[in-house]
Order: structure tokens, then sequence, then C-alpha cells
């Protein structure tokens, strides 16, 4: 068994300690926010975050987690109200959604390694999720207007 | 008949020869004693014994995944065979339980077993012989307040002639040298802390120098150039590491602290326990003390203004060479940026590993880069905050080839420059997959 943090709530897998994680997430505790895309760690749809690090789930085993905290697009903010979240609703980010949970979780890690994030930044930082709607400029827009958000909300 | 004699002579030669060499071989038993009651032991002692065997590492050969700790059984591949770690738990039976003082410290200095035997350099009393009596006594009394186990590990793989182990009182009398490190008075007090740690217990030669033929580790100039190990490749510590920027003193420190240097590298394969198990109970000034050594040893730098790494910096990503690497760079977008991006313009975050002046990219051997990408990162050893998944199961040996030279010929060499490609990437990678299944294979047997 091995246990860990999800959202909050302690858990404790049942599943083999090479089962990827996402599987423990999705179908063992019914968080299913969170995507299989490529299952090769190469398409960003399955990112959560592990100690506060994005990271690709479908890759990461079970035991490489143990004792970890895990947050998943479920525990991003409550009730859906993290600026990130609300920003996506603002400049209407997504188009099918499916790389989105992803896509947000991704960009929470990169808000908090680079306050300011410039084109570059997320160019760079957010270039492991893919979306196949094409709505990289949309998701660009809500990253700046979130990290707008979260500036201001600081200074206040 | 003179051909008579010359041969009763001759063959009069080699058995003397032989009876002398026996003799010299000759080790005493040392007599077994009752096992000393817990209670017979200081606790500061005991505690002082919890710190130095830190250091030493013991835990970390003598314990083995399945296992009870100190009870040994993990498997060390030589050139010569499989040895596996013994118990070194209070166990009568099976491990060091009937073993008095004296023939524990003999064992660590000397290399021999209390029943005489000579002991292979697998175990590093060739480091050892420099640690003071007291500070081997301390250890003594907290491997001998420890849990005993009943249990033997698997029988050594070792091949002939070298599993009998009287013929290594011949490999010590070539190489092993018993007069202990003294001090050097033209160095600073913590300097000759520094040594006494890392030429004593902390045994760092050990994986960081290269070996000879028969398994000793090369001297004079050879020292600390780095080696191959389990499939790792332990950098060269005389500063030799390629990297465009050299370690500072307080790289070295931060990086033997926390087991990462925000420039060059995180602790990972068999350098991550000996970090977040070994170093991490030891004190801030005996990390201090090694990380001054180290530095001279390197001739670094203090440390390293952030204009200068920044210039560093911004001065590599030599333009790509090679098909493979062009190949690399579109995986290493796809797959690795996300996490190994700095801003250009700034000194790189710790968690976000830079590696364009990283020691396993920079260096001569691209093994360690390749294990990283296949195995990860991993808690619970090396520093607590860095982690990476594994892409063994997603990448194959020729995407994980065309990542290495990327990243070897083009992202971390200075324009102008040329770093000098690495040979057969995808063979390597696939002689280390099979290396980690059968170090797997080991593990699940010793657990049995």
């Amino acid at each position: 068994m091995i246990g860990f943090m999800l959202n909050g709530q302690k858990v404790e897998s049942k599943l083999p300690p090479d089962t990827p994680l996402l599987w423990a997430i999705r179908d063992e505790f019914n968080h299913t926010g969170t995507k299989f895309g490529c299952g090769i760690g190469f398409c960003g749809a399955c990112t959560v975050h592990v100690d506060g690090r994005a990271v690709r789930s479908c890759i990461t085993t079970l035991e490489m987690v143990e004792g970890a905290i895990v947050t998943t697009i479920e525990g991003l903010g409550a009730s859906g109200q993290h600026p990130l979240q609300k920003a996506w609703i603002n400049v209407q980010a997504p188009q099918c959604g499916y790389c989105q949970s992803g896509q947000i979780m991704q960009a929470a890690a990169l808000l908090v390694d680079f306050p300011d994030p410039t084109d570059n930044d997320i160019a760079h930082a957010m270039n492991g999720n893919l979306c196949r709607c094409m709505a990289y400029y949309r998701i660009r827009d809500a990253i700046k207007l979130a990290a707008s958000e979260i500036n201001r909300s600081k200074e206040a | 008949m003179k051909w008579r004699r010359a041969l009763l002579a001759g063959s009069a030669t080699v058995v003397l020869g032989v009876l002398g060499f026996l003799a010299y071989a000759y080790e005493s038993p040392i007599d077994p004693v009752d096992r000393p009651s817990a209670d017979s032991f200081a606790p500061e002692l005991v505690e002082k014994g919890r710190i130095l065997a830190a250091a030493g590492d013991c835990e970390t050969c003598h314990s083995a995944p399945g296992r009870p700790r100190f009870s040994g059984g993990l498997g060390l591949p030589t050139p010569f065979g499989v040895l596996y770690t013994t118990n070194i738990t209070p166990d009568p039976q099976y491990g060091i339980g009937r073993w008095s003082k004296e023939a524990f410290r003999r064992a660590m200095r000397e290399g021999v077993r209390r029943d005489g035997a000579h002991l292979y350099p697998g175990f590093p009393y060739t480091a050892y012989k420099n640690v003071t009596e007291s500070d081997i006594d301390a250890i003594y009394a907290y491997l001998m307040t420890q849990e005993p186990v009943a249990m033997d590990p698997p029988e050594n793989g070792i091949i002939f002639p070298f599993n009998y182990r009287f013929f290594q009182a011949g490999w010590k009398l070539l190489f092993f040298d018993p007069a202990p490190l003294t001090v050097d008075p033209s160095k600073s007090k913590q300097w000759n802390r520094g040594a006494y740690l890392a030429e004593g217990l902390g045994h760092c030669s050990a994986c960081h120098s290269p070996r000879n033929l028969l398994g000793a580790e090369k001297q004079g100039g050879d020292r600390y150039t780095g080696a191959l190990v389990e499939g790792w490749y332990a950098p060269a510590l005389n500063g030799d590491t390629g990297s465009p920027l050299p370690w500072s003193k307080d790289e070295l420190y931060s990086y033997l602290r926390t087991g990462a240097s925000p420039l060059h590298g995180v602790a990972a394969g068999p350098m991550a326990p000996v970090i977040s198990d070994g170093l991490a109970q030891q004190s801030d000034a005996d990390i201090e003390a090694l990380a001054t050594y180290f530095a001279d040893l390197a001739d670094a730098p203090e440390q390293v203004d952030e204009q200068t790494i920044v210039e560093a910096l911004q001065s590599t990503r030599a333009p790509s060479l090679s098909e493979l690497a062009s190949r690399g760079k579109t995986l290493f977008e796809a797959g690795c940026i996300a996490c190994h991006y700095n801003e250009p313009d700034k000194a790189p975050n710790i968690l976000r590993p830079e590696l364009a002046l990283n020691t396993a990219v920079t260096g001569p051997n691209p093994s360690t880069l390749i294990q990283a990408i296949l195995n990860g990162v991993n808690k619970p050893h090396g520093h607590p905050d860095i982690f990476m998944p594994g892409y063994a199961s997603s990448l194959t040996d020729e995407d994980i080839a065309a990542i290495a030279a990327y990243l070897h010929e083009t992202y971390a060499t200075p324009i102008g420059a040329i770093s000098p490609a690495w040979a057969d990437l995808a063979g390597t990678t696939k002689a280390l997959r099979t290396e980690n299944t059968e170090k797997q294979h080991r593990q699940a047997e010793a657990a049995q």
C-alpha cells in the first residue's frame, strides 16, 4: 500500500507500486479531471502537482510519490476560484477542453517560478502541453491575466 | 644430472615462495567474545557512532531493498563477479555479535575478518584505515546496540582465483599502505578536517577515482579524475568536469548539504543516499570542511557572481552539428523544457535544474545523464524538493541517444567550441537498461 496526500486527503493506493499515478487518481480515487493523453509524458494532458511541482502523472509511478503531496485540478482552488480558473473563463480559453486541466496545472506551477512571465517564458514552460484545438494564444492571454491578478492581490 | 638439480632447486624455490606467501598472508583469528550487552555502551558514544556510521555510509551498502537494515545482501557488481555485503548486525551467528572491539578495529583498518580471513577491497578499509580509533570504537558501540538479524547474504559470485581470500594478501602487498593519513600543517584546520572526513569515513575516492585492472584505486595524478560506478559516472573532483563554469566552494557546500547545486546538478543514483542518509546527519561545520577540502583539490573559486553565471549560460547553445542532435532538440523541447527552462538573464532556479552547465551533461561519460532520463530523479533520496519521473518506458534507446547528443554537443557547449561527441549513445542506453534490470533481479533475489 502506498500512501500520499491527494487534494488534502490522506489516501492509500492498493494498486501495484509501478502503476502510473494517473490511474490511481482517476480509477481508484475517482478524480477524473486529470486526463490521459499520450501515455509517454509528451503531451501534458495528465499534468498534476507533486509537492507543488508540475509532473506528468502518466509516467510517474505510485512508488515515486509515497508520502508526497499530490494536487490535481480538483484541488487547485476551492470551487474553481483559482485566479487561473477565473482567467480561463474570462478569456474563454478552452475549445474542446480535453487538455485544459493539464494546461492549468502546468500554468499554476509556471506562475510560482515566473510571477511575471514573458511571452518567451510562457512559450518554453508551456511547450510540453499540447492543444490540438490550437488555443495557444488564448491560453497565453489567460496566463497573463491570472499573473496580473495574482500580483495585484499580493500588492493589495 | 644438472637438470635434475636445477629442477629440484627450482621447485624448492617455488615451494618456499608459496610457504612464504602463505605465512605472509596468514592473519590470526581473534577470539570470539560474548556479545556485549547494549547497555554496556554509553548512550553518548552510541549517538556519536550513529552519526559516524552515517558518514561512512555503512547502511547504504550493508542494507538491501526488502532486508532489515545492516543485514547486508546488497550485490556489488565488480569485474571479478558479484560481491554481497555482509550482515553487520550484532547477531552472534550471522552478524558481528561475537566480534571484540579489537576485531572490529582490525577489520576497519586492515581489512581482516575476525576469523583471520582477508576482506575484499569492495569494503573500503583502504579509506577507513584513516579513521581514528576513538571514532571506530563509537561506530562499534552503535552497531552493537542495533537489532540483531539472523540472515545470511547470498553467496558471493567471485571468480577463480580471486575467490581464495588469502590472495588478497598479495593485493594488499601491491596496493595497500596501512599508514594512516597525517595532518598537513601547511593547510588550515578546516581543510584537515575535510581531508579526514573525505579520505576516511567518507571514502569519496572509492567512487570518484578510477581503478586499475586489479580493482585498486589509481594514485597520483589519476586520483579523483572520475570513474564509472554501477552504471553511473562519478564525476572528477579535481576540477576537470568539462563545465563552462567551474564548481565554486559555495556550490560544493550547497550540493553536499542539500543534494543540489543550482548550476551543476542534483545528487542522483548512488550519490543520492550519500547526501540524504549520510551527509544529512553531519554538522554544517563538517560539510563546510568537506567543501573546503574539495574546493582546494579542484582549485575552485569561493563563489561565482550572478553576472558570470548569466554570461556563461548565454555563451552556450552552440549550433547543432549532427542529425542526431537535431532530433534531440525536438524531443527536448517537447518533453523536457517545461521543467528544464530558466529565464535567460537570471541565475537558474534550483528547482528547474539547468542543464547547460550540468556536470552530467558536460562530462566525458554519458552514463549519468542517460540513467537520469531512464530512471528519473526520485524521492526519497537526494534533494527533497527535486523530482523527475523516469522515461524508461516512454523513450526508445534512439530517443534517449538523441536527447543526450543534443544536450552534450549543443545545449551545454559554448558557441564556437566543440564538445567531443559521445560515442554509441543508443548502445550505451541499451546496455544500461540491461544493467538496471540485472540489478533489480539481484535485489529481488537477496530480498528472499
